[in-house]
């Protein structure tokens, strides 16, 4: 495959997520979108659910999240989310061990 | 004379607890100005993104969209001042009104109607004191604003911009703040946040690469939907927190200046309190040995 992708989960106070990583699945509101490299440019709108990144350099990572929306460009994600509204919820999400 | 140095005495007195006071402030707004610059800076990539995205969503589909489109069929402007909750800072909230005042004058010249929203006590204090009407208010936490007084801000105005012409609709939505561009300098600024103008960080491709196709799920127009409120929240949340960054460092110049000025009060005061003192003994001495004087020759 070819390199990895470069990948930035932001909320709207924070920077959640950002590194590299093999791939990313997020909830759109038509349905879960698994990207790869190389995939074709597109600006979702994510529904509430969860965000997963699997094959990051420092490991995997998940955040439950209220809405957003992503885009993909060049192998640049950027995932712009809302994170679940009770208080300590982004930062559970992000503490969530993978299972690799 | 006596008296005459109790006064010093006094004023010195008041003046050094105003000076702790002073300095209490200062080194409250230096310790909280961290915070505030390091939450503008956290809010920076979300702005960015949602920006990004929007540029690209008017770049590369050709979609209106009645927020980016101009309306011109209510004749009504509103503006949003986002001023301090507290003195204390300077001519922080006195730039701000100012500059909105300004833009009032501007627009009332080309025959507009001001609708105003103000954000922050003193802002609000200003308005009511002057008998204006404000559309909308909201005060309390603006050296830490919180996320949910951007939504309801965001909300406040956006209703009105969807509104129609005679449910008092506008055609703009303006806000003035003031912009934190370092410790020692921030500005007053008038941002027009509707109907959008999408200029910046549009990434214009090189010539050589392709611009590339997006693929909007489920539609651009949906897509847009999603994006413009947040990026009007997230465009006014950082308005706030920009505002609030500024509030701070203000105050702590001012109440820097302020600490030196008692400084030099308290000062000038011991000085003719010392000289007051000085005159009294002298002026006792002299009775003294006149007195002792006038008891010798009898």
């Amino acid at each position: 495959m070819a390199g990895p992708l470069t990948v930035d989960v932001v909320a709207p106070d924070q920077v959640l997520w950002s590194g590299s990583a093999e791939r990313l699945i997020a909830p759109t509101v038509e349905g879960e979108i698994g990207l790869l490299t190389g995939h074709e440019p597109v600006l979702s709108v994510l529904r509430a659910g969860v965000v997963r990144v699997r094959g990051g350099a420092d490991g995997d990572a998940e955040f439950t999240i209220d809405g957003g929306f992503l885009s993909f460009d060049h192998d640049v994600i950027t995932v712009v989310v809302e994170p679940v509204v009770d208080e300590a919820g982004a930062a559970v999400a992000d503490e969530e061990p993978a299972e690799s | 004379m006596a008296g005459q140095q109790r006064v010093y005495r006094q004023r010195i007195k008041a003046t050094q607890s105003l000076k702790k006071i002073f300095r209490a402030m200062e080194l409250i707004a230096a310790s909280r100005i961290g915070k505030a610059r390091s939450r503008v800076d956290h809010a920076m990539p979300y702005t960015r993104a949602i920006t990004r995205a929007i540029s690209a969503v008017a770049t590369h589909s050709t979609v209106s969209h009645p927020l980016t489109t101009k309306r011109e069929d209510t004749g009504r402007v509103a503006v949003l001042v986002v001023s301090a909750d507290r003195g204390m800072a300077g001519a922080y909230s006195a730039n701000a009104i100012r500059e909105s005042e300004r833009l009032r004058g501007r627009l009332e010249a080309e025959g507009k109607e001001i609708v105003q929203f103000a954000a922050g006590r003193r802002a609000v204090s200003y308005f009511k004191f002057r008998r204006r009407e404000l559309a909308g208010q909201w005060t309390g936490g603006s050296d830490a604003p919180a996320r949910e007084t951007a939504q309801e801000i965001s909300r406040a105005l956006f209703a009105r911009f969807t509104a129609d012409a005679g449910d008092g609709g506008v055609d703009e939505i303006q806000i003035v703040f003031t912009r934190f561009t370092s410790m020692v300098t921030q500005e007053a600024r008038i941002i027009r946040l509707l109907p959008l103008e999408i200029v910046e960080g549009v990434a214009e491709t090189e010539s050589g690469t392709v611009d590339p196709l997006y693929d909007f799920e489920p539609s651009p127009e949906q897509v847009l939907d999603a994006l413009l409120p947040r990026y009007i929240e997230s465009r006014i949340y950082a308005c706030l927190l920009q505002s609030a960054a500024s509030e701070l460092a203000n105050r702590q110049r001012a109440m820097n200046t302020a600490t030196t000025n008692a400084e030099d009060i308290i000062r000038n005061y011991t000085r003719l309190a010392n000289q007051a003192r000085q005159s009294e003994i002298t002026q006792e001495i002299s009775e003294i040995v006149s007195g002792a004087d006038a008891l010798a020759a009898s």
